[in-house]
């Protein structure tokens, strides 16, 4: 059925995609090979793909005596958990409030909303006043709080999806049957808009769960809060100050940062939730990435 | 009468200011508050003073700031990285897309799941990664293939000349799949018609990509690349900070506005230069993505921010 050119240009396509996917992963499998290496081997041999000696110690290290780790990851899901519950409801009412036709004042509310992805104060300001004026530095509020909490982009993305995906005949018919303004909106409006929120719920998590310049900029003295991409943040930290002391001479306490392949366990364990939910959520996932660029 | 009337008009429209009240405020807080804090710029902050009793410092922050090599530096390098992010991004994401689209659907969904999967992973743990390659002691380069070869091992985190290929690389890994989905979404949506007709004229895929998808793909492309435009003041924090593990030699070729403003703010504790960095970087910034924008609008009018 296919012409020979035509098959030609087939196999050119399926090898070069096929590169791709193995230029993506291989980082990937040589950071899951490094965390199952022995630490010995790793340190003598270097990382490798095919290690002298497999080992399962690291993750033993993390379940027996890991209890600092363990208490990070519990943050990192406590702090994705309330940060995603909390940024979806204030999003969506945000947006479902200036989607609605004939609201005084609706044009403002959405270049209030808009002009905030156009120009921003950026990091000085801003770090000035959640530390001078609200006092969130060590504190849970600064991993839940600044930047993520509302972003304009998803605002304006679940505006256009209320405003194109939802007949305004229907929430007039719940109003003239009694509805309140907010019976409407939750029982017809957010069943509808189902897609959307499932799709910035996902973007949301991702957002949360990999956040670390919040703990970089924040959290300076408590690290008991620190979510496991904090915790992965301060040793790569250590590891650089070690080796720069190093190098001047300076003796230095290695003793007191897990060894490397406990430090490969940990960023594995950090990607495995999404890892594990990326099958169910990679067409919305897909999907959600089509629907801001068809209109931003 | 009018009372009334205005009065349940109040009544009707009150339900929707307050679901909008909690997102208005918190954007209130966390982006215009700020904005206000930009006359920082313009101060000798004391942090006895807070920010509004600080001293005045005229144009002096933006005096040392300009007269210092680093202002030239972070500026080039921000705006050299990203020409070229968005030039190798998008001849990448679109030969990509265009190939995803020739193979069978069901390959295309299988290929497509695995290079989306590098945009999931947060900047840390590929710094993670990046440096199981790239660590002089037991970096995979170093210790196989350099070793292999019977060549010395390099310093990669002090040698600033292999920066600017690692970061490039560094991004292309972690974007291209993202990117790709987008201008694959474009094509899979195309006339199925035009290629029908191109068949029948005995047109191979070669010349079905050159005179149909390529054509039909470039308003796409277009307003793609003016979207990247308008962001050209602003980099990645987590490409430029984590991934050249913060190191101090090789700032020459790493050192872009977010991680100068960074450092200045948080490391060494030069706010009055921090912030003047970080002025400078919101208004140009700010004009870019406008004129970026009128030109988008001119184009394809949908696609407009404004």
């Amino acid at each position: 059925m296919y012409s020979k050119k035509t098959k030609g240009f087939l196999a050119f396509a399926n090898i070069f995609l096929a590169l791709d996917v193995i230029c993506c992963i291989v980082p990937l499998v040589l950071l899951v090979i490094s965390s199952f290496t022995d630490n010995t081997t790793l340190i003598r041999n270097g990382y490798q793909f095919i290690p002298e000696k497999f080992s399962l110690d690291a993750y033993a290290y993390l379940l027996k005596s890991g209890k600092l780790i363990m208490k990070a990851y519990g943050m990192s899901f406590v702090v994705t958990g309330l940060g995603v519950a909390v940024s979806l409801t204030v999003t969506t009412m945000l947006a479902y409030a200036i989607s609605r036709p004939g609201i005084p004042g609706k044009k403002i509310l959405t270049f209030f909303v808009f002009f905030t992805m156009l120009f921003n104060g950026g990091l000085v300001p801003t770090y000035m006043m959640y530390t001078g004026v609200f006092h969130i530095k060590n504190t849970i509020w600064a991993l839940l709080i600044p930047n993520l909490l509302v972003r304009a982009y998803y605002v304006m993305l679940m505006r256009s999806y209320f405003q194109t995906s939802i007949p305004e005949e229907i929430l007039e018919a719940a109003s003239i049957d009694g509805a309140s303004e907010f019976q409407t909106f939750y029982k017809v409006s957010i069943p509808m808009a189902k897609p959307i929120i499932a799709t910035v719920a996902l973007f949301s998590m991702i957002l949360y769960w990999n956040d670390w310049q919040n703990g970089l900029y924040y959290l300076t003295t408590r690290t008991d809060l620190f979510t496991i991409q904090n915790l992965l943040n301060r040793m790569i930290q250590e590891i650089q100050f070690l080796s720069s002391n190093i190098a001047v001479g300076q003796t230095a306490d290695v003793a007191s940062l897990p060894s490397t392949a406990v430090r490969m366990a940990i960023a594995v364990i950090g990607i495995l939730p999404i890892a594990i939910t990326y099958p169910f959520i990679q067409n919305n996932f897909a999907k959600g990435i089509t629907l801001g660029a068809v209109k931003g | 009468m009018e009372k009334t009337k205005k009065k349940s008009k109040v009544r009707r429209y009150l339900p929707f200011y307050l679901m909008a009240l909690p997102g208005l405020v918190y954007l209130f807080i966390n982006n215009y508050m700020p904005m206000g804090g930009l006359i920082l710029a313009f101060k000798n902050y004391s942090a006895r003073k807070g920010i509004w009793g600080s001293n005045w410092a005229g144009l002096k922050n933006f005096k040392f700031l300009f007269a210092t090599q680093d202002a030239w530096t972070i500026t080039r390098n921000t705006l050299c990285y990203n020409i070229a992010f968005i030039i190798l991004g998008t001849i990448l994401s679109v030969t990509i897309a265009i190939l995803l689209s020739e193979v069978k659907a069901k390959a295309a969904k299988f290929y497509q799941s695995f290079i989306l999967l590098p945009h999931l992973i947060s900047w840390v743990i590929i710094s993670y990664l990046v440096f199981a390659f790239l660590s002089a002691e037991s970096g995979f380069i170093n210790n196989t293939i350099l070793a292999a070869l019977g060549k010395e091992g390099i310093n990669w985190y002090s040698e600033a000349k292999y920066w600017p290929v690692i970061i490039v690389l560094v991004y292309l890994w972690q974007s291209t799949g993202y990117t790709s989905i987008v201008y694959y979404a474009s094509v899979v949506g195309f006339d199925k018609g035009y290629y029908e007709a191109a068949e029948l004229e005995g047109a191979g895929p070669w010349q079905k990509i050159r005179y149909i998808t390529l054509p039909l793909l470039r308003p796409v492309i277009i307003t793609m690349v003016m979207l990247s435009v308008g962001r050209i003041f602003y980099s990645d924090f987590g490409l430029f900070y984590q991934i050249p593990m913060n190191s101090g030699t090789i700032y020459s070729t790493t050192n872009v506005i977010d991680t100068y403003v960074y450092r200045g703010l948080l490391q060494q504790g030069n706010i009055g230069m921090s912030a003047a960095a970080g002025l400078y970087q919101s208004v140009v910034g700010f004009i870019i993505v406008l004129i970026a924008n009128g030109i988008v609008r001119k184009i394809d009018k949908d696609s407009a921010f404004i």
